[in-house]
């Protein structure tokens, strides 16, 4: 036998479940009174630097179905393009903006909504800027493991077009199911996202 | 110390996406191959709560929600460690858990089991672990209840668990489940992993050593999530 390496395995995955919200947004799943407020339902005050956006989606299955159990969390940049992180060591991001936000949809119909701002910038390993971009996480019942995704913004062509990994993606037609179009909702840009898990639209899911 | 990019996960280990046992899988997985994304900062970052963000009561489950009396059920304690891959603790990690009462009925909109809600139990709970990664938390024991997969099919009492790291790839949901369970081997959600070894990793073991005499058992369940790279050899030689 060679040596062993004495690393652990990470927990593996289970599914959330259909009662996620039960756990992760009890306020809204009318479970009142444990914790003042659900985690991530506001992403910034009034002082956030920044252009005020709105992300808007829903989440489809395999038969075009939306779902109206999904979780779905953001992590973003400020727009500076620094995260609101202990691991960020560029600077220090704005305090009145969190980066993180967790919407479990509207129970009819699914649709979840950020209200963030855009966010700046962030350098690749080279150096190199990304493309303006959000990150996301989807999980929910039948999804053994969480999907990690990325919104990047319609009104960013010239920048999408050069961000490194966007570029490197083999299938080119499926680059599209990353860009959210840019619509204007009264006074605010509002950034449509749907995402499907499965077929002929899928969205990309990256192993990060 | 701050890290470099995290090891990359062992999908092998994790659960599949489409298992067909598990039905509701069947449509909601994808079907292309996942886009192998080298950590960058938008992964290597991730939020971190503050002790400030919990309430008091917000890890004891027997109280947080108690109205005019303490929910019905086997008093429990659980706690472990969060560690990494190499074994570190992971201080300041955000721990939420949701379960049904002890007689395998949620508290949500949905569900429609036919066992009664207890009046002074919510089912929510959370906790940030110690700066040896330990945490720990009170509730009672969750039943077992039947769900409509197969025509008989009961989920093993179990715990969800939401786990956030460091970093957004981190990032994890799962759930504990408590030993020697006979329904755990026989459930579609738990197969969906395929090795037995990573299934264990999921059975909290009976810790006599922790109850509380005359009050609550207890049981162990350590997480391990994502480790991470010295940053040595990603172009930043100062190293970790």
């Amino acid at each position: 036998m060679v040596q062993s390496l004495d690393r652990l395995k990470e927990s593996p995955s289970q599914t959330a479940g259909p009662y996620v919200h039960i756990g992760c947004t009890p306020n809204f799943s009318g479970i009142e009174g444990v914790f003042p407020q659900d985690l991530g339902t506001s992403m910034l005050n009034d002082g956030a630097k920044g252009e005020r956006i709105r992300i808007v989606g829903r989440v489809f299955d395999g038969v075009g179905t939306a779902l109206k159990d999904a979780m779905v969390e953001v992590w973003q940049a400020d727009a500076n393009g620094l995260y609101p992180s202990p691991q960020e060591t560029r600077g220090t991001a704005d305090p009145n903006f969190t980066g993180f936000g967790r919407s479990a949809g509207d129970m009819a119909t699914g649709e979840f909504v950020f209200e963030t701002i855009k966010p700046g910038n962030v350098p690749f390993k080279d150096g190199r800027p990304q493309a303006p971009h959000v990150t996301l996480w989807i999980v929910a019942r039948g999804i053994n493991i969480g999907l990690h995704t990325r919104l990047y913004f319609g009104d960013e062509e010239a920048a999408n077009a050069a961000d490194p990994i966007l570029s490197r993606i083999e299938h080119r037609s499926r680059v599209a199911t990353l860009i959210a179009p840019k619509t204007m909702e009264g006074e605010i840009a509002t950034y449509r996202h749907d995402i499907f898990l499965q077929g002929e639209k899928e969205t990309i899911f990256f192993d990060v | 110390m701050s890290g470099g990019s995290f090891y990359q996960r062992d999908r092998q280990w994790h659960p599949r996406a489409y298992d067909p046992a598990y039905k509701t899988s069947v449509t909601r997985s994808p079907q292309k191959a996942l886009i192998a994304l080298d950590n960058t900062l938008s992964e290597m970052t991730g939020p971190v709560f503050g002790h400030d963000t919990l309430g008091p009561l917000d890890d004891d489950m027997i109280l947080n929600f108690a109205k005019d009396g303490e929910p019905i059920g086997q008093r429990i304690i659980v706690h472990g460690r969060v560690l990494d891959e190499d074994a570190r603790p992971v201080p300041g990690a955000l721990i939420e858990v949701w379960q049904a009462n002890a007689g395998g009925r949620y508290r949500h909109k949905k569900e429609t089991y036919l066992a009664p809600l207890d009046p002074n139990f919510g089912g929510c709970g959370r906790t940030i672990s110690g700066p040896d990664g330990s945490y720990r938390f009170r509730t009672i024991k969750p039943g077992p209840y039947p769900w409509p997969n197969g025509p008989n099919d009961w989920r093993p009492a179990h715990i969800h668990f939401s786990i956030f790291g460091q970093g957004f790839a981190q990032r994890l949901i799962t759930q504990m489940y408590f030993e020697g369970d006979p329904l755990i081997w026989l459930c579609p959600i738990v197969a969906t992993i395929p090795d037995k070894a990573a299934i264990e990793r999921l059975i909290a073991p009976l810790d006599m050593a922790n109850t509380v005499p005359m009050d609550a058992r207890a049981y162990k369940f350590d997480i391990v999530l994502r480790g991470r790279r010295s940053t040595l050899f990603e172009n930043r030689m100062e190293g970790n």
